[in-house]
């Protein structure tokens, strides 16, 4: 297959979907790909159990259902050529050509390693929230949730409202951090009725500041972590620990691309001008990957982004001083939940980095770059291609990650193979 | 709560009831059943939830290595894991 679209989107949450949505009122036809099966991105993903909130029905619909958009759901990236992204979905491989393209990839979890983490039961914070909108059960089972960051509210939420006990949120922010966050909430009204619907729901839910899981215990599955409050060590036993330290850009397509990317802390995101446009001219980019911010500026760069890719400047003119609004609230989530030194000397020596190739940190000894240290110990080499383990090494402040080279995830080896379609030159090292 | 359908398939040939729309990672947990064994023999099951880590790899419909917290499930589908 082989199609033209004036403006495609990679990814459909909310950047995404306000970018389809504003490139269509200018008469534009838009493509709209995920790799996952229903649109709606992180925030809005299809629960199986319970209804969506308006907000997301509506963002959901006004574009998918649009005539000028064609929504390709698990269709994944494997390959990019100027103007032109290679695809495949269950079924095939197709090339999709563009005039402009708007990279709304969004961000996932910060995971970092400690002793025990690689045991089942173990899961990312955002990461049983997704599993658990998937159908994943939790009814009757415990479930701690730690880490860092507003995200642990909404995963909590998640986890009762599917039915588990939900035995406290450890935040690994100082309670004198996360008191001057919340009052600073109401410069952000959306936010703060956020959070107050998710301290609703949470009625009854400890809420613990300072505290750090030190290690997760079980033999082939969780039985009992290991925490460190102010009020020294204590160890709870539990069947889940949902655990996650903030978010981190999903810049792999972008960098493929040859984007211009900047250095927030350890990680990068992608660089634009208040058009949402990259250094390239065709290329834009919009919502978490360009920075963490959260579902409101994902929403507003999102529509600038649809409406600048389709030449209306002026209508994505209108829009800036909400963005700069949207994205100060990114700058009070880094100061207010930046990581605690004792996060960083979690992993003990023999503790795994890479959960794919089974790479201990000490293996790592002695190597002072990831390419030395992926050729001798085969770290970031396994299937997920460096991604959980490269963005632990980059926050510990080992090295980080080099240069994304394709196919962005496994193709399947049919696509592969077939050359009329697969341009040769992107599978070589 | 919506009126939900369900789906059966089967994991390791158990048969199994979910929701219409759930994951075969969810499939499986419902089981109780293991995901997979690392390169040296520990046992994993999903992380991130979202495609990214591969933790949750698994045999679909006889094609390996597919990611379990990616794929929805339909009716009749055949999954086993440990491989
Ligand atoms: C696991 C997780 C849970 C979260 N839960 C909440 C929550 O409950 N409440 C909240 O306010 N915020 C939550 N967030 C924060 C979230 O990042 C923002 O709220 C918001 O979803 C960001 O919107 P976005 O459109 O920028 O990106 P996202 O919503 O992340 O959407 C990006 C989309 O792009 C797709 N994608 C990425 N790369 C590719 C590719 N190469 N090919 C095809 N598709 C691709 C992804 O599948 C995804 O659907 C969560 C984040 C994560 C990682
Ligand atoms: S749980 Fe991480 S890829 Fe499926």
């Amino acid at each position: 297959m082989n199609e033209y679209y004036d403006v495609l989107v990679v990814g459909a949450g909310p950047a995404g979907l306000a970018a389809a949505q504003a490139a269509t009122s200018h008469g534009a036809r838009v493509g709209l790909i995920d790799a996952q099966a229903t649109a709606g991105g992180q925030v809005w993903r299809h629960d199986v159990r319970h209804a969506a909130p308006s907000l997301a029905r509506r963002s959901i619909g006004g574009a998918l259902t649009h005539s000028r958009v064609d929504w390709l759901a698990r269709t994944q990236v494997v390959a990019v050529e100027t103007g032109s992204l290679f695809v495949e979905d269950p079924r095939r491989g197709s090339r999709l050509d563009y005039g402009a393209l708007v990279l709304a990839t969004g961000a996932r979890e910060l995971l970092l390693p400690f002793p025990g983490w690689t045991l089942p039961g173990v899961t990312g914070a955002g990461g049983l929230q997704a599993l658990a909108k998937q159908g994943w059960p939790l009814a009757g089972r415990r479930v701690l949730i730690a880490g860092s960051g507003p995200l642990l509210l909404a995963a909590a939420a998640t986890a009762k409202r599917h039915g588990a006990t939900v035995l406290g949120i450890y935040e690994q922010a100082g309670a004198d951090a996360v008191r001057r966050f919340a009052g600073s909430l109401w410069r952000w009204p959306a936010k703060a009725i956020q959070a107050a619907l998710l301290r609703g729901q949470l009625a009854g839910v400890p809420y613990r500041c300072g505290s750090v899981v030190r290690r997760a215990l079980g033999d082939s599955t969780l039985r009992t972590v290991e925490l460190e409050g102010p009020h020294g060590i204590e160890q709870v036993p539990c069947d889940q620990l949902a655990i996650g330290y903030g978010l981190l850009p999903n810049v792999e397509l972008a960098q493929l691309l040859g984007c211009e990317l900047r250095w927030e802390g350890a990680h990068p995101q992608v660089s634009t001008d208040i058009w949402q446009q990259t250094n390239i001219d065709t290329v834009y980019a919009a919502g978490e990957v360009c920075g963490i911010g959260g579902r409101d500026s994902a929403r507003v760069e999102g529509a600038i982004a649809g409406h600048a890719a389709a030449g209306a400047r002026s209508a994505a003119m209108a829009l800036q001083p909400r963005r700069r609004h949207a994205r100060a609230f990114a700058e009070a989530l880094r100061t207010r939940f930046a990581l605690d030194a004792r996060v960083y000397a979690l992993a003990t020596p023999d503790t795994l980095i890479c959960r794919c190739e089974d790479v201990a940190l000490s293996d790592m000894d002695g190597y002072t770059d990831t390419r030395s240290a992926k050729l001798a110990t085969r770290c970031g080499m396994g299937a997920c291609q460096g991604r959980i383990c490269g963005a632990a090494l980059a926050e510990l402040g080992r090295f980080s990650g080099g240069g994304q080279r394709p196919p962005l995830f496994p193709a399947r080896l049919s696509t592969l193979g077939d050359t009329d379609f697969f341009p040769l030159a992107t599978i070589e090292e | 709560m919506n009126a939900i359908s369900s789906i059966r398939l089967f994991v390791d040939d158990q048969p199994v009831d979910v929701p219409a729309g759930a994951s075969v990672a969810a499939a499986i947990a419902t089981l109780g059943i293991s995901f997979r064994r690392s390169v040296s023999g520990q046992w994993r099951a999903p992380l991130c939830g979202m495609g990214v880590c591969f933790e949750c790899r698994v045999r679909i419909d006889g094609i390996a290595q597919q990611r379990a917290c990616m794929c929805p499930v339909h009716d009749g589908m055949r999954v086993s894991t440990h491989e």
